[in-house]
């Protein structure tokens, strides 16, 4: 089964490079606006990762030392971006940032212009949107490994807040924030759906969005090949860098534990602080979603039918995805689980290439090999599922693995003692244990798919949709409410398949 | 696990041929002719109530988008008819080998120039031109120099991907030449963002998004006409305004070659030509009978008209293009 995989793997993620490497050549033809792209997506990630973080410290400081009513709630809220489809997080902030949004008709009542939100600055907005909650989680997660006997002995030999900072919550910081920093960075590289809404002419251009430009506007496949290997050595290198720094799987939990801080005031002006920090941040994160729910709900009826199928074939995608991410993750840790063998190592290094990968890299590499032998639109849906599988794939893995690692390491003796192998260990040991994960990890899987915007734009035509290209048709058409209902119902089809994974998961476990 | 992984591919291959007892005739066209209130559900049903058929229409994006979909699908397309390329394109889209001779008479056009393309026919053709409120911006810009010196906001469209983006990067280069790209630089802060498509940068514009967006002389009949507010107006620049011809050509390979051919005999009859002043905003290439709407003489005429014939522009794309990219990717 572990060559078997490889095998697979090898297909899905390292043939399209070879076949994108292959295409672009030697060719050093390097245009101003590639030149110019290479630059916005640079800097709109540096920006994007510098903002999310600062804006995430507060948060995360205010909510780790405090302990409120509804404090969990607030956590497990700040989960959600993750499954957020981007494209339902950009709707959702042009009804309120939006120059015909809440946020500007109240300006202008006491005279002030809301400035454009198209180009940079929408862009970074957009993505600190949606990476601040994942690094407050990741910084939580930081201040909750500060052993809380630290905190104590602090307090009784009466430490100073600035003492405590220093020594305690600094050390803490200096490991976790470039790494969250570089998290952030290397997911905005690879922005498509952000900046193909938010981005406003060759301007304010990432190179995935020039890939499609060049698939989409001249059909140039030389150009776009040539751009996706910038989009490799850019995502690849940073990757690399991340792997490094980056605890990956702790991205997938968040710890709800409040830490006792006996060295903070319960009552006074950093009390006021901490409250004020947090309702700012809820407003800020909650107020676009509750606008698209207030604002989509009545137009839920009268969404055009063709909303049906596109929802029809998204569901198709996410499901196949979170069954391939899922089924692979399962493969890859067991092969790697019966021993050091070649075919583990390769296995485990194939797994986590995607990160390196951009959808819309695999996506050209894809249709590079599929264009010659078979129309690209009639294999638009599978193709999707696929890369999609592949980019949720390293989540997976890294999800499944601590699990089944441990259920290893505990049962292992017991399990060969009673002579449990083969198929049989893994229906009555491994996938008990690792049910819950496997439930999780799926719905991860099938959330981001459900909302994916990246594939299914260069290979379908008009005539398979799915529900993400559906809302930015509309948006594109300038139907506003039925695009704002469109992403309503696709909020919900995305939390409802997360849920139902998860729950599967879950049940009696 | 591999079979599981096919099993799931296989499982979304969903091929989607409807088996239709009238021949279906797919038209290939931009967004907003087909929106309810374009030209698409009018011209759809008098066709239908002549030729036995099923029209379907096909959006793929705006005008340009339209000739790269054409591309990229290439032999494999399902296209029969594409429609709504301009003047500026059918050279590039002749080169694709895609399109047929139309094998019609063209004469007897209300164009301001003589046809003689004997691979597309013309269906409308207008002025582009920055459409502004007047009730907002009392004072507009005649020329592009004013334009980029006035802190007006504008928003315009792509060139790759839009036929008017691509008739603005014309018209400035027909009226500045060499000085093209030095205009680029100075209306670099002016352009609030740059659509993909018309219908985006219309839609953005009403919203409020911009003072002034690019679109067509004829563009204020709609609101005088349909919506009966005349402070909509188009800014008469002292250049001449670039012309825009919109034309429609049948698709080498098409296996409906007939109905084609009478469909496009069919753009140059009233029941096309009648509906085109109103729903979408242009002048007809060949007036109906009943001559132009009300309201159309409200509209300003250039007094320089400015157009480079198919050759001409396609040469001039490119370098255009490259002025354009350079001077806004700043």
């Amino acid at each position: 089964m572990g060559w078997g995989l490889v095998l697979a793997l090898t297909l899905i993620v390292i043939a399209p490079v070879i076949v994108v490497a292959w295409q672009a050549g030697v060719s050093t033809d390097i245009r101003p606006e590639d030149i110019a792209a290479i630059r916005f997506t640079v800097t709109q990630a540096i920006l994007s990762a510098l903002v999310s973080v600062i804006v995430a410290l507060p948060i995360a400081r205010a909510l780790a030392r405090r302990q409120f009513w509804g404090r969990n709630a607030i956590i497990t809220l700040l989960g959600a971006p993750f499954i957020l489809p981007v494209i339902v997080a950009v709707i959702a902030l042009l009804t309120i940032f939006g120059q015909g949004g809440i946020l500007a008709r109240y300006l202008a009542e006491i005279g002030f212009n809301l400035p454009s939100i198209y180009g940079l600055s929408g862009v970074v907005l957009a993505h600190v949107f949606l990476n601040v909650p994942l690094v407050t989680r990741y910084l939580l997660q930081g201040w909750n490994d500060i052993p809380a006997e630290h905190f104590r002995l602090a307090a009784s030999l009466g430490f100073s807040a600035r003492d405590t900072f220093r020594l305690l919550e600094l050390p803490m910081l200096r490991a976790t924030l470039p790494a969250a920093a570089l998290a952030v960075f290397l997911i905005c590289t690879t922005s498509f759906a952000v900046a193909l809404t938010m981005g406003g002419g060759p301007r304010a251009t990432t190179i995935e969005l020039a890939i499609f430009q060049a698939f989409r506007f001249d059909f140039d496949l030389a150009r776009a090949s040539q751009l996706a290997l910038f989009q490799l050595l850019l995502t690849g290198v940073t990757a690399l860098v991340a792997f490094r720094v980056l605890r990956l799987a702790s991205f997938g939990g968040g710890s709800g534990r409040p830490l006792s801080r006996p060295d903070i005031p319960k009552s006074g002006g950093l009390v006021v602080l901490d409250a004020t920090v947090v309702a700012v941040a809820v407003v800020f994160f909650m107020a676009p979603l509750l606008s698209i729910v207030v604002r989509g709900a009545p137009h839920l009826p009268d969404l055009p039918s063709s909303i049906w199928l596109a929802s029809l074939n998204s569901l198709l995608v996410a499901l196949a995805a979170a069954l391939m991410a899922v089924l692979g993750a399962l493969g890859v840790v067991l092969a790697a689980a019966y021993g050091a063998t070649v075919a583990g190592t390769t296995l485990r290094i194939l797994a986590y290439l995607p990160l390196a990968l951009s959808p819309l890299v695999l996506g050209t590499g894809l249709f590079l090999a599929i264009n010659p032998y078979i129309d690209p639109r009639d294999v638009a849906l599978p193709v999707a599922a696929t890369v999609n599988a592949a980019v949720t794939l390293p989540f997976a893995v890294g999800i499944l693995h601590p699990v089944l690692l441990r259920t290893e390491s505990q049962y292992a003796n017991l399990a060969d003692s009673v002579g449990l192998t083969g198929w049989s260990r893994f229906r009555d040991l491994y996938f008990p244990a690792s049910r819950p994960a496997l439930g999780f990890s799926a719905g991860l899987a099938a959330a981001l798919s459900i909302g994916d915007l990246s594939v299914i734009a260069l290979f379908t035509g008009a005539d398979v949709t799915t529900l993400p290209m559906q809302v930015y048709r509309l948006m594109g058409a300038y139907r506003m409410e039925d695009a704002v209902a469109a992403s309503l119902w696709l909020l919900l089809l995305s939390l409802f398949v997360f849920w139902v994974f998860d729950w599967w998961g879950r049940r009696d476990a | 696990m591999r079979h599981s992984i096919l099993a799931a591919g296989l499982a979304l291959t969903i091929g989607t041929p409807a088996l239709a007892q009238t021949p279906v005739l797919t038209v290939y066209t931009y967004d907003s002719f087909v929106t309810d209130w374009g030209p698409g559900p009018a011209v759809e049903e008098a066709f239908e109530a002549t030729c036995n058929c099923d029209l379907e229409f096909v959006a793929a994006g705006d005008g340009a988008a339209l000739l790269a979909r054409l591309r990229l699908e290439g032999a494999r397309t399902d296209a029969d008819v594409v429609l709504g390329l301009d003047t500026n394109l059918t050279a590039a889209a002749r080169e694709t080998g895609l399109i047929a001779p139309h094998g019609l008479s063209a004469d007897d056009l209300d164009l301001p120039i003589a046809w003689e393309d004997d691979a597309f026919l013309p269906f409308d053709w207008g002025y582009f031109a920055f459409v502004y409120d007047s009730s907002k911006t009392p004072e507009a810009p005649s020329n592009f120099r004013d334009l980029a010196q006035s802190d007006t906001k504008i928003i315009i469209q792509d060139p790759r991907s839009s036929t008017p983006g691509l008739g603005l990067l014309l018209w400035v280069k027909a009226a500045y030449g060499e000085d093209a790209a030095e205009v680029w630089q100075d209306l670099s802060d002016n352009i609030v963002t740059v659509t993909k498509g018309w219908s985006e940068a219309y839609g953005l514009f009403l919203e409020g998004e911009s003072d002034m967006v690019l679109s067509y002389t004829t563009s204020p009949a709609y609101h005088l006409i349909a919506e009966e507010d005349p402070t909509k107006a188009a800014a008469a620049f002292d250049e001449g305004h670039y012309m825009q011809i919109e034309v429609a050509g049948i698709v080498e390979g098409s296996d409906q070659t007939d109905l084609a051919k009478s469909f496009l005999e069919f753009i140059l009859s009233d029941g096309f030509q009648g509906v085109i002043p109103t729903t979408n905003w242009m002048y007809p290439a060949k007036v109906a009978s009943d001559g132009l709407p009300d309201g159309f003489e409200t509209l300003i005429t250039p007094e320089t008209s400015l157009i480079f014939d198919p050759s001409e522009a396609a040469m001039k794309r490119d370098v255009a293009l490259a002025e354009w990219l350079s001077a806004l990717s700043q």
